[in-house]
């Protein structure tokens, strides 16, 4: 890791008021992400990986509220920016991708306009121009055609042509950050892996620290250096890739890594993690959530979580790790 | 092994912008006649067979024409053209609309991809499971309740979850739902179409292995439609790997991810992100897909895409060829056969 990271996230803790109680949907959240470095966050559904990206974006829900924590981008902290601060980082110097393309991009304008606009907005490029290197942009995200491919409305085009076109426009600016929310997911192997090739590529070229979403561990492990592992809000274990598989330290890292269908040779032999994610509006939830499925839980396990580095740059939230 | 369902020669095509009533015949008019219509192949000319208690995979990308085959197989649909057997009766002789209520409709049963979308969403998981066993085994009063009891047993479905509505449900609990209701009359076939795909990696590994137990207990044969050859590879005996409307490789599955024979198969494969693997070297596809709208039928449907691809393929369709229990629609199979 560099000595400054692109971005570093301190003690991140969001709730969301909703009618059943509040949600303590995420709950000191800290990882940072170097310049030119591509981390993975990963964790099952509910597990807060796409509100962790959202509340450092300022597009959380009105439900939601971030109650404490900081989101360092260089020396300005994104959540105590001022709502005109944040617009004008949002675009230029953060950036994200999210996971339905076609619902993402606006439907009833076409691609290259939609390019243009951000090109126009954070690209400081004169509007005469912008259409012009919306179209070079298209170019660049590979697709064929793009002086005519510009013109099209996203319904014209293939679920992978349309993430190629929200990569185009979260690129536009070159931003220093990129959050790709399951960037790939709904779309074919053979597409998530063109794409991916895409957006590596590219991050490589221009520099970008990268944060990478998925549920999908094993792509993870192949697109990133780090994996930040969450379960139910917490980190989990914050890794090196290489180190997280060969030695996971977190109990449900390994059972996560244990479920995955390309770690067995039958399906006998695959591990299913027994219990669910807690009720997060519950008021008596262990320091630990993940606590009550855990097959190593000490009495230890009712303190409040403590943070261990067994290794350089490995942290683990466990009382009980697997040496 | 006693074969269950023979499908031979099997096609679906659909007209393209096809409208009914007045607009529709006066549109086919001008076009010179139906047949002048332009059509979407969506499966063309697909002809395998389930063996009785098997696993056949059938994987392919979206838009390859896998979920029109499963839904004109489970008669659903028509077919524009073939035949599909279960057993000794030819079921594409009874049109789809008669057929649901067939005495064989219980034979063929299906469990769609999110029970939270194919469920009735004012079904209780009690009614959503009692649904067909009215319908098809007329069953009522205690008789029904008990049987409804049984399945959810049999699918680790908690009874006391049976009074709530699918959004009341987490998802593998409908997906439960899903696979009870669709083996509640006892099908010999169970056509499932992408069933965890919905579902988280842990859930996932509880439904395969509650669908390899009930497989075991009541000997059924399944269809499994899925995209992600990981999953396929552990559930599945056979796999037919689909492209454009057509299967261009089939065989068991263990060799068919193995050794792949045909191009489309090797970037499939290739594809998959594996634990600890930098795959920046491997097999890539570019371009898009061929369209599916009237097809040249002298063209290889990969060509254009295939890194293999010459000008063979663009003047002769490569027909499915056998070697051994495998077949490859591919010119250059020959190449790819392992040295034996």
């Amino acid at each position: 890791m560099t000595a400054s990271p692109a971005l570093s996230v301190e003690g991140l803790c969001v709730e969301f008021r909703t009618r059943g109680g509040i949600v303590r949907a995420l709950d000191n959240v800290s990882f940072s992400v170097g310049k030119g470095e591509t981390i993975a966050l990963v964790g099952e559904s509910g597990s807060g990986k796409s509100v962790t990206a959202y509340a450092v974006m300022g597009i959380l829900d009105p439900a939601g509220r971030v109650t404490a924590g900081r989101a360092m981008l260089g020396d300005l902290d994104l959540l105590a920016a001022s709502p005109s601060k944040l617009a004008e980082v949002r675009g230029r110097d953060i950036a994200m991708i999210f996971q339905n393309p076609r619902t993402a991009l606006n439907p009833i304008r076409p691609v290259g306009r939609q390019i243009a606009d951000v090109l126009i907005r954070h690209g400081g490029v004169p509007r005469s121009k912008a259409q012009a290197e919306a179209v070079e942009m298209l170019r660049a995200v590979g697709i064929t055609d793009p002086a005519r491919r510009a013109k099209a409305y996203p319904f014209e085009m293939s679920g992978g042509m349309c993430q190629r076109v929200m990569i185009g426009i979260a690129l536009a600016a070159k931003p220093t950050l990129l959050i790709a929310d399951e960037p790939t997911t709904g779309l074919d192997v053979t597409t998530q892996a063109v794409i991916m090739d895409l957006v590596s590529d590219l991050a490589s070229e221009l520099g970008m620290a990268t944060i990478f979403i998925t549920h999908d561990l094993a792509l993870a492990g192949q697109r990133s250096s780090r994996i930040v592992v969450m379960h139910a809000g917490h980190v989990v274990e914050n890794a090196p890739t290489k180190e997280l598989f060969e030695h996971p330290r977190h109990p449900y890292t390994a059972e996560l890594i244990a479920a995955n269908p390309d770690s067995a040779a039958t399906l006998d032999e695959l591990a299913s993690i027994p219990g669910s994610l807690p009720d997060l509006r519950r008021a008596d939830l262990p320091p630990c959530r993940y606590s009550e499925r855990c097959p190593r839980k000490l009495d230890l396990c009712s303190q409040p979580l403590s943070h261990s580095a067994p290794d350089a740059g490995h942290i683990v939230a466990c009382w009980n790790p697997i040496s | 092994m006693t074969v269950l369902l023979d499908v031979a020669e099997f096609s679906k095509h659909f007209p393209v912008g096809a409208m009914p009533g007045a607009f529709g015949r006066l549109r086919r008019r001008f076009a010179g006649g139906p047949e002048k219509i332009p059509k979407v192949y969506a499966v063309d000319d697909v002809s395998f067979v389930i063996n009785e208690g098997e696993t056949v995979g059938l994987v392919g990308e979206s838009g390859c024409g896998k979920s029109t085959l499963v839904r004109a197989l489970t008669r659903l649909i028509d077919a524009t053209d073939g035949s599909v057997k279960l057993g000794p009766r030819e079921l594409s002789l009874t049109p789809s609309r008669e057929f649901a209520s067939d005495p064989d409709r219980a034979r063929i049963q299906m469990v769609f991809q999110d029970a939270g979308d194919s469920v009735n969403p004012r079904f209780t998981g009690f009614e959503a499971i009692a649904d067909p066993l009215r319908r098809l085994r007329k069953l009522s009063g205690k008789a029904l309740t008990a049987r409804v009891e049984a399945v959810a047993t049999q699918c680790g479905l908690p009874l006391q979850l049976l009074s709530r509505f699918p959004h009341q449900l987490s998802g593998g609990q409908r997906a439960r739902v899903g696979i009870a209701r669709a083996i509640a009359v006892e099908p010999d076939l169970l056509v499932l179409d992408e069933p965890t795909a919905a579902l988280d990696v842990s859930v996932q590994v509880v439904i395969l292995q509650l669908l390899q137990r009930l497989k075991k207990e009541f000997g059924m044969s399944y269809l499994f439609v899925s995209h992600d050859l990981s999953v396929v590879r552990l559930l599945c005996d056979r796999v037919l790997v689909m492209y454009l409307g057509k299967i261009v490789e089939s065989g068991p599955a263990v060799e068919v991810f193995e050794h792949p024979l045909h191009p489309y198969t090797q970037a499939l494969v290739a594809a998959v992100p594996r634990f600890g693997e930098n795959d920046r070297e491997r097999l890539r596809l570019s371009g898009e897909p061929r369209s599916p709208i009237d097809p040249d039928p002298n063209v290889c449907r990969f060509y254009g895409r295939c890194p293999r691809g010459t000008d063979v393929c663009k003047i002769t369709m490569p027909p499915l060829r056998r070697f051994g229990d495998r077949a490859v629609a591919c010119h250059f199979a020959e190449e790819f056969l392992p040295q034996s």
